[in-house]
């Protein structure tokens, strides 16, 4: 279990995290969306332990981390933004360092490394020196360094940043795979990931949070959300007019040359009436499609409108 | 304890991945070679000991030592790895005495590679080896306590060349506050007791002790000290800086 417990971390010109709680459950998969400099490494760094807060801590399966950063070292798996590694070593080396340095040794050690080469396919590279690699590679060396302990806690920093799709598939279904019975924060800037794999997703900007909800809830935030879009076949105007009299539908936007998005009002579902009243005034449509909210609206909404 | 050693192993295993541990290794033993024979009378002098060779030895680790030191902490700090090091389950001191002792025993392996110079002058004469096995400790202590000053000065600074430079202008002053030419400077308007602290604060002034086959514990607890202030400076510069 993570606890983030009033969070502030304030540098001499700006206040990079301010005042920010949450509690991430175990088999919770949290995704920590905000824009660039929005605070969302500075929080993962002091849940960490590597950046001491200003003010309140953070707590790691009840281990303070200002108290005990040791035992909260234990217990997180940590991926750093950009996945720094040792250039000079090679995969295999430094996984052994890891392992060394997480305790264990001989066998042990062996099995916990091939585990992790085995779910981030790191196979063919493991004696070929860090810098020779390539951003996709690197990042994987990174993310086997993290599952290396089997952690109760994994804290993932952009964990599918500079992965081509087919990898970003793959380290998702991994992350949906290790989270049945982990704690997991991925930070990102990527929405579709959020769906894809986050439980509970929270934005912050400037520093505090600013929606936090499953991203389901999120997404309906959206104005677009529960929307119609329909394509009439012609008469186009007409149909907009009688449309435009439903009181549920709070505006209607024309979409290329024959369609129209009927926006509804309070984002309460809208396509059953809009259906009926289609069929009462003998509107022939070629498509009716109700739109769910998209994550990039609210995204948007929320981080400029504070 | 263990986890220290797991550094150090990881530090050592760093020297020798690139070129640079061989490179320092032979130019070490090229300048010290010469500097022994061309400039400290070695034959000349006639005489069956190895003073020629370790009166240079502050200066050789005065250009020489900041080069190992200086990517102790700075390069861990330009590549961001520090942030890897430093959230692994491992404390400060163990990772800072793990770096340190990496350091120095790369600098032993170096020393202990002029043997030849031991074996020569074993085969002209026959010469005190107890004051030659305390002269090689010594230099070897003397070379912890230049490499704890430049791992504290490391950590100050993400410039490996920042690092090299003010390392060996630090370890500049802490040689030069021995030479007669400084101590007769500043007898001359100071005080003698203020001399000889100054003096004192040398490592020349230990180390010629040491290589004359003294082995004054005042010397020992002097080099000792110096390299735990400075590991302890170093933690400090760590914690503060390690994030920015």
């Amino acid at each position: 279990m993570i606890e983030s417990d009033h969070l502030t971390k304030r540098f001499p010109q700006i206040t990079a995290v301010d005042d920010i709680s949450f509690t991430v459950e175990r088999g919770e998969v949290l995704g920590f969306l905000g824009p660039n400099g929005s605070g969302k490494s500075t929080t993962m760094k002091m849940i960490t332990g590597f950046l001491a807060p200003t003010s309140g801590t953070a707590r790691v399966s009840g281990f303070d981390v200002l108290k005990q950063p040791l035992e909260v070292k234990k217990r997180v798996g940590y991926l750093p933004e950009g996945a720094p590694a040792w250039p000079d070593m090679t995969p295999s080396a430094l996984l052994k360092f890891c392992a060394g340095i997480r305790g264990y040794s001989g066998n042990e050690a062996e099995i916990r490394i091939a585990d992790a080469v085995a779910k981030t396919q790191l196979s063919s590279v493991l004696q070929q020196p860090i810098e020779t690699l390539s951003k996709g590679f690197r990042h994987r060396v990174g993310l086997a360094q993290a599952l290396l302990h089997d952690p109760e806690v994994l804290i993932l920093d952009e964990p599918t940043d500079g992965l081509d799709p087919n990898q970003k598939h793959e380290v998702r279904e991994l992350i949906k795979q290790m989270s049945g019975d982990k704690s997991i924060i991925i930070s990102t800037h990527i929405l579709e990931e959020v769906g894809a794999v986050c439980s509970r997703a929270i934005i912050i900007a400037d520093g505090r949070i600013v929606s936090d909800g499953t991203p389901e809830e999120l997404a309906a935030k959206s104005p677009r959300h529960n929307g119609v879009r329909i394509a009439v076949k012609d008469a186009r105007d007409a149909a907009k007019i009688t449309l435009a009299a439903i009181p549920e539908v709070s505006g209607i936007d024309d979409v290329g040359d024959n369609g129209l998005f009927l926006r509804a009002r309070n984002q309460e579902p809208i396509v059953a009436i809009v259906g009926a009243v289609l069929r009462e005034n003998n509107i022939d449509v070629e498509e009716i499609h109700v739109e769910h909210g998209h994550l990039d609206d609210v995204f948007r909404a929320v981080t400029q409108g504070s | 304890m263990r986890n220290t050693m797991i550094v150090l192993r990881r530090e050592m295993a760093g020297y020798f991945a690139t070129p640079v541990a061989y490179i320092f290794i032979v130019i070490f033993l090229a300048f010290s070679g010469t500097l022994t024979f061309f400039f400290g009378n070695f034959f000349e002098r006639g005489q069956a000991d190895l003073q020629p060779f370790f009166q240079y030895h502050p200066w050789l680790y005065l250009v020489l030592v900041p080069a190992i030191s200086m990517r102790l902490w700075a390069e861990e700090r330009r590549s961001g790895t520090i942030e890897l090091f430093m959230t692994l389950p491992i404390s400060l001191p163990q990772a800072i005495i793990g770096k340190h002792l990496a350091a120095w025993c790369f600098t032993a392996i170096t020393i202990s590679l002029t043997f030849p110079m031991w074996l020569t002058i074993n085969y002209l004469g026959n010469p005190d080896n107890g004051i030659i096995l305390a002269a090689y400790l010594g230099s070897l202590l003397m070379a912890g306590a230049f490499l704890a000053i430049g791992s504290f000065i490391s950590a100050l600074t993400k410039n490996q060349v920042i690092a090299y430079i003010i390392s060996a202008a630090v370890c500049f002053i802490f040689i030069v506050t021995g030479t007669p030419a400084i101590l007769s400077t500043f007898g001359a308007w100071l005080p003698e007791q203020v001399t000889r602290i100054i003096a004192n604060m040398s490592f020349i002034t230990h180390f010629a002790d040491i290589s004359k086959g003294v082995l004054d514990l005042r010397d020992l607890v002097y080099f000792v000290s110096i390299i735990a202030l400075f590991l302890a400076l170093t933690a400090v510069a760590v914690q503060r800086n390690k994030a920015s």
